[in-house]
């Protein structure tokens, strides 16, 4: 086990460098600079301004600065917001990101796998076809029309909740509705056919043989090993709504980290742009991560002792 | 059998719950867009901003949506009315010497900064100086700006670092002595511009001072109280204002977003009290929606500035004057104006909007913009005249660049599809994004590109001077010795009516006789304004001037 985490760990750190070299050499890339606006700023400021970032060097050595840099945790200070540390911009838009995300997830298996277990108990029934129109209707409306469909009538025609903003508990619905309708959809069709499959597994008849009482063999048996693909779910899910709000973000107004990620591209925010590309892929790598670990741990079928790995 | 629809209560308990909850916070909802009505008659005041302003240090200021902020927490020497003419600020009278070039400003005795400081000249010095100083980091883009005060690019290019050479002295607390390099007609209203904005002292020790409400000491009508990165920014009404007897909102509250279409569904819904230009934008595609249903809330004000289509002069086929003429002849600016841009806007002969002030009035009265006209057989003529005389037998491939947004797009369509009809020529359209477009453009990387021009300030120099050989902005490769005549005389003239003259020739030969540029219209500012809510005061640049408004 600790070999296992050992070699994800290091396969890890190798793809946030080489993720780290590409967005450097790609960002520097392309034209502009973080100074252009319509009305050009005098030559000499401008190249005061390139001398005091260290714009006027060569490539190859704003790299190696930069590498020197990030290793002792200094990411720098935006060049588009004057005298704010990128860190703190990441820190203070990410916490809005996270706390829909976190709503959005916890939203979604919550009600997802409620919905799946539903239409497996009630196989072939009503709630079973009700729940599986709704999951088909989620995954196929994508979430950006969802959101303005939703915008657009409890927020500016019935008036029920604001258009845009985040600052009351409220604010949340909207957005947290938008972003969960997919993957409680997908959750739901997953916790459904995994269950119908358990729930005709041999192992189960055994155990309705053996007379153990129903919350026994649905909590011990059906419902633990219905959820695992879920689980394996969870991780990508994670990351495909805490990187997939941003279009949401846009829509309500709020300023998350999606915002800021698009806008400092535009602005070619060099440090900016770095700081959250990393922020982004550790948290991905670390999601993937923290799947594969806990994927390890609930499903005693995965065996990593054995000849492949050695 | 008994226990399976127990759990299906329980399951089904859940849900309801769910549903339920649902219910009561949509309650909630109801009285909280209540609660933003009734916040509206306690003179709080909703807006948008579509980017968050990137810095509220006046010295590195240089977008408008800064500008909007800036001008609610801070007060120059003067500040403009709701007909763009200078009226006192910190300032409460001044004197000018007859050749232009001395301006002594007498301050107010009771002006102060927020934390109850006396604001002094010394604080105008400090300031300035700050702006000029060439090792000030990051150094100020705007600097430029108090270059038209005597010494001034002297210090800042690291001519001499001795500030005293500099024409800004503070003969007492109360007096400030601006020496200028030539007559400057518009210094006065130059000062209520930001970057000639006071900064307090205390921000010396302070490389953060502007990103944290608790060190923003303003000297403005409002003071910064909250500013939540990406969320919500915050001005609450300065007590120590000195003229805060007339400042009626309590509050200003500004959100965040950068999606039009939110913005004006936000309007609609009542969270927003004003929306639109020039901080946000309503999507030309509502336009037809809004006419008709906002008529009465629809504000649409001309204000000087121009959208217009640039030739580049080094590139064939546009080295021949006749054929940017043809080009320029061939659309129909009022078709533009009328279906695509849909918001009333003036179509543009000339460079100079209206509402900039000539010699006495506006300068487009007094000179009118009629350089050229429309007409499809005269620019097919002088096409086929251009091609005969450059030896082509079918013009060269054409490529028009604008960069990415959705009007830009439309009106670059229309425009090429006129071409098409008109000339017979088939032009290619291309989008780009921001950062590239620019670079193309200033390395004169194309043919025609997309542009526009908003003054500097209220004068047709901010216009011209543009367009002269050593202009940084030039980006059309137009270089007329004439021309650059014609802008330095007036650059240094105290007369303003020969200024003027200049200027219109500079406009002849600019448009009429060289066709560098193919105006297409004057902007117009789009906004919408609930009904109850007034003096809201947007100036002849379009800048916006909330601290005197109020809920009716």
């Amino acid at each position: 086990m600790v070999r296992y985490v050992a070699n994800k760990f290091f396969y890890m750190l190798v793809s946030l460098f080489i993720l780290i070299s590409a967005t450097f050499f790609l960002m520097k890339a392309i034209p502009g600079d973080p100074f252009m606006s319509e009305k050009k700023v005098p030559p000499e400021i401008q190249a005061r301004l390139m001398e005091q970032y260290g714009l006027d060097k060569p490539v190859y050595q704003q790299y190696f600065k930069y590498l020197g840099d990030i290793a002792t945790g200094d990411f720098g200070i935006s060049m588009k917001h004057q005298n704010q540390e990128v860190t703190d911009i990441i820190l203070d838009t990410f916490s809005a990101s996270l706390k829909l995300g976190v709503f959005a997830i916890v939203i979604s298996v919550i009600i997802g796998v409620l919905l799946g277990m539903l239409a497996a108990l009630y196989h072939r029934k009503l709630i079973d076809n009700v729940a599986m129109i709704l999951a088909v209707l989620g995954i196929a409306v994508p979430s950006f029309v969802l959101a303005s469909l939703i915008q657009f009538i409890f927020g500016e025609k019935l008036g029920w909740f604001h258009v845009m903003g985040f600052d009351g508990p409220l604010d949340y619905v909207l957005p947290v509705a938008a972003l969960s309708a997919q993957p409680i959809a997908f959750i739901a069709r997953l916790t459904r056919s995994s269950m119908l499959e358990v729930l005709h597994a041999d192992y189960i008849k055994t155990a309705k043989a053996k007379g153990l009482n129903w919350f026994t063999i649905m909590f011990k048996h059906v419902i633990r090993n219905g959820i695992l693909p879920v689980v394996t779910y969870i991780g990508p899910m994670t990351a495909n709504i805490i990187t997939g709000s941003v279009v949401i973000e846009q829509i309500f107004g709020i300023g998350g980290i999606g915002k800021v990620f698009v806008e400092c591209i535009t602005n070619r925010d060099y440090t900016m742009i770095m700081g959250v590309t990393i922020f982004y892929g550790v948290l991905l790598m670390l999601a993937r991560f923290i799947t594969d670990i806990v994927y390890v741990l609930v499903d005693p079928r995965i065996k990593l002792t054995g000849g492949k790995e050695g | 059998m008994r226990r399976k629809s127990l759990f299906t209560l329980l399951t089904m308990i859940l849900v309801v719950g769910t549903v339920l909850a649902g219910c009561g916070s949509k309650n909630e909802g109801g009285s909280g867009s209540k609660e933003n009505t009734a916040a509206s008659k306690d003179q709080v005041l909703h807006i948008n901003l579509s980017a968050e302003p990137p810095t509220f240090d006046p010295a590195q200021a240089q977008d408008s949506q800064a500008h909007t902020v800036l001008n609610m927490m801070y007060e120059g020497l003067v500040r403009l009315d709701e007909n763009s003419k200078p009226v006192p600020g910190v300032a409460e009278k001044w004197d000018i010497s007859s050749d232009g070039l001395k301006y002594v400003f007498h301050l107010r005795k009771d002006a102060k900064w927020s934390n109850g400081d006396p604001l002094t000249a010394k604080d105008f010095v400090f300031a300035w100086q700050r702006v000029l100083d060439p090792s000030s980091t990051p150094a100020p883009p705007y600097a430029y700006q108090l270059f038209y005060i005597k010494g001034a690019e002297d210090y800042n290019s690291k001519k001499t670092t001795d500030f005293s050479t500099v024409g800004v002295k503070a003969t007492d607390d109360n007096t400030l002595e601006v020496t200028l390099k030539t007559p400057t007609p518009y210094f006065l209203s130059l000062t209520s511009f930001y970057t000639f904005y006071p900064v307090h002292q205390s921000v010396k020790d302070n490389a953060k001072w502007a990103a944290d409400p608790k060190t923003m000491i303003t000297n403005g009508p409002f003071t910064l109280t909250t500013w939540t990165t990406g969320q919500k920014i915050e001005v609450t009404k300065n007590a120590n204002y000195w003229d805060n007897k007339d400042i009626k909102l309590n509050k200003i509250t500004m959100s965040l977003s950068n999606s039009g279409a939110t913005e004006l569904s936000s309007y609609k819904a009542g969270q927003l009290d004003f929306a639109g230009m020039p901080n946000g934008e309503i999507p030309t595609d509502q336009m037809p929606a809004v006419k008709k249903e906002l008529k009465d809330e629809l504000n649409l004000k001309p204000i000087g500035g121009i959208y217009y289509y640039q030739f580049n002069v080094t590139a064939k086929p546009f080295d021949n004057a006749k054929i940017r003429k043809a080009f320029a002849m061939a659309i129909s600016r009022q078709d533009i104006v009328d279906k695509v841009t849909q918001s009333e806007e003036k179509p543009a002969f000339g460079f100079v909007p209206p509402g900039i002030t000539g010699e006495k009035e506006d300068f487009r009265t007094e000179h009118k913009d009629d350089f050229f006209t429309e007409n499809m057989d005269e620019a097919k003529k002088l096409l086929q005249e251009g091609m005969q005389e450059e030896g082509y037998t079918t013009l060269p491939p054409v490529t028009l660049i604008y960069n990415s947004s959705d009007k830009h797009k439309k009106i670059a369509l229309a425009v090429a599809d006129m071409w098409k009809r008109n000339l017979g020529v088939e032009v290619k359209t291309e989008n780009q994004e921001w950062g590239v477009f620019l670079k193309n453009r200033r390395s004169l990387n194309y043919q025609i590109a997309r542009a526009g021009w908003s003054p500097d300030y209220n004068d047709p120099m901010t216009f011209f001077d543009l367009w002269t050989s050593k202009s940084g902005n030039n980006d059309v490769g137009f270089k007329n010795k004439e021309y650059d005549a014609l802008v330095n005389d007036a650059y240094s003239s105290a007369d303003n009516k020969k200024r003027m003259d200049d200027f219109t020739k500079a406009e002849t030969l600019l448009i009429k006789d060289q066709q560098v540029l193919m105006p297409i219209y004057y902007y117009t500012n789009v906004a919408l304004i609930k009904p109850n809510l007034k003096g809201v005061i947007l100036d002849y640049a379009g800048a916006v001037d909330f601290t005197r408004a109020y809920f009716e």
